[in-house]
């Protein structure tokens, strides 16, 4: 009886199975390990390279930054966490590098003065707008006219009272 | 016709103190804002200014005696060239062979002492470019960008030319044409 398939076929077939089951299961633990674009630029978007000043390190377009950002792929790939890449860009490059100076020394008045000239600010909006929104006062020794319009609010009252009066008895 | 005269008087706008404190606070503002832009207007150290001491560290091949770092202080008595440059900076591979043959020139007299500060840099494209140009004076990465700062460099290249005393006498901004322009400003201060 003729074999579909025999021995030798059979054995080819299960080698060449094999090597594809190896293949695969390596690109997908290589794929796993490789450090993509996104997870570079999250950690490049808090950088700024000093000779392109005012361009995150993401969206830098120059060589000094792509090897950069080439150098965090690098430390990402090593098991470095975010906070220790950022401090050895610090180490090398100098604080200036980071896009949120650190919490030290005079880079404490980046944090404090904006509020604190805001509240300042505000404060004085407010104390005006009452300043403005009350009734003016009448100094005293200001003219004798002007203290008559001002104080006779009352008068003025009973006198336009009594011109209605009259106005009402004319119709 | 009388009438009751109001006597009310009104304080207008804020207390003193706090407008001092607020004027205070805008002439220290002010004085800050100044100060920055007044030193990032000034341009680069100029000669005839006395070069504060500073520490360099080597790269690994690139040392000077066995050290891994030197001070500028280490080099009283003798003429310094320090070369501020960058593998990504293509102008100063313009000057990198130029730089290399003056060392070895001056070398041998025991006057001269060339110095290389990388700056913002990374170290494997930093030793691939002194590979690349068989640099052997002693070279190192600017750490923190201290020394640069120190020198307000404006950009890469720049040299800046020291003397026996620790004054700076010639500043370089791009690259050398030639040896010759390098020999002609280091012989400038050689006795």
């Amino acid at each position: 009886m003729h074999k579909l398939f025999d021995r030798k076929t059979l054995r080819i077939t299960f080698y060449v199975l094999l090597l594809l089951t190896l293949a695969f299961t390596a690109s997908t633990v290589f794929a796993q390990d490789e450090i993509t674009d996104d997870e570079v630029n999250a950690i490049a978007r808090d950088l700024y390279c000093p000779v392109c000043e005012n361009t995150p390190l993401d969206v830098c377009p120059t060589e000094a930054c792509r090897q950069w950002r080439e150098l965090i792929r690098l430390q990402l790939s090593e098991g470095r966490s975010e906070a220790e890449i950022k401090q050895y860009f610090v180490d090398n490059y100098g604080a200036r590098v980071l896009s949120e100076p650190p919490r030290t020394g005079l880079h404490w008045l980046i944090y404090i003065l904006p509020p604190v000239m805001i509240l300042a600010g505000a404060f004085i909006l407010f104390r005006s707008f009452r300043e403005w929104t009350k009734p003016r006062a009448v100094e005293a020794g200001a003219g004798e006219d002007e203290a008559y319009v001002e104080a006779s609010d009352s008068e003025n009252d009973e006198y336009i009272a009594r011109f209605e009066e009259e106005l009402k008895k004319r119709k | 016709m009388t009438g009751s005269l109001t006597d009310t008087t009104t304080k207008r706008g804020v207390p003193l103190w706090v407008q001092i404190i607020i004027w205070v606070a805008l002439a220290g503002l002010l004085v800050l804002v100044g100060v920055t832009l007044g030193k990032r207007q000034q341009g680069t150290v100029q000669p005839g200014e006395k070069i504060p001491d500073f520490t360099l560290p080597l790269f690994s091949g690139y040392e000077y005696e066995d050290r891994s770092e030197v001070q500028l202080s280490d080099f009283q008595g003798k003429v310094v060239v320090l070369n501020f440059w960058a593998s990504w900076c293509k102008p100063c591979e313009q000057e990198a062979a130029e730089l290399e043959e003056a060392w070895l020139y001056y070398q041998p007299t025991g006057q001269v002492m060339f110095l290389g500060a990388d700056y913002v840099d990374t170290e494997p494209e930093a030793r691939a470019y002194l590979k690349k140009f068989n640099i052997s004076y002693p070279n190192g990465p600017d750490m923190g960008t201290k020394i640069s700062q120190l020198f307000r460099i404006r950009g890469v290249p720049e040299t800046y030319f020291i003397d026996q005393d620790g004054v700076l006498y010639y500043v370089k901004v791009g690259p050398f044409m030639s040896i010759d322009e390098i020999k002609s400003i280091v012989d400038q201060k050689l006795r």
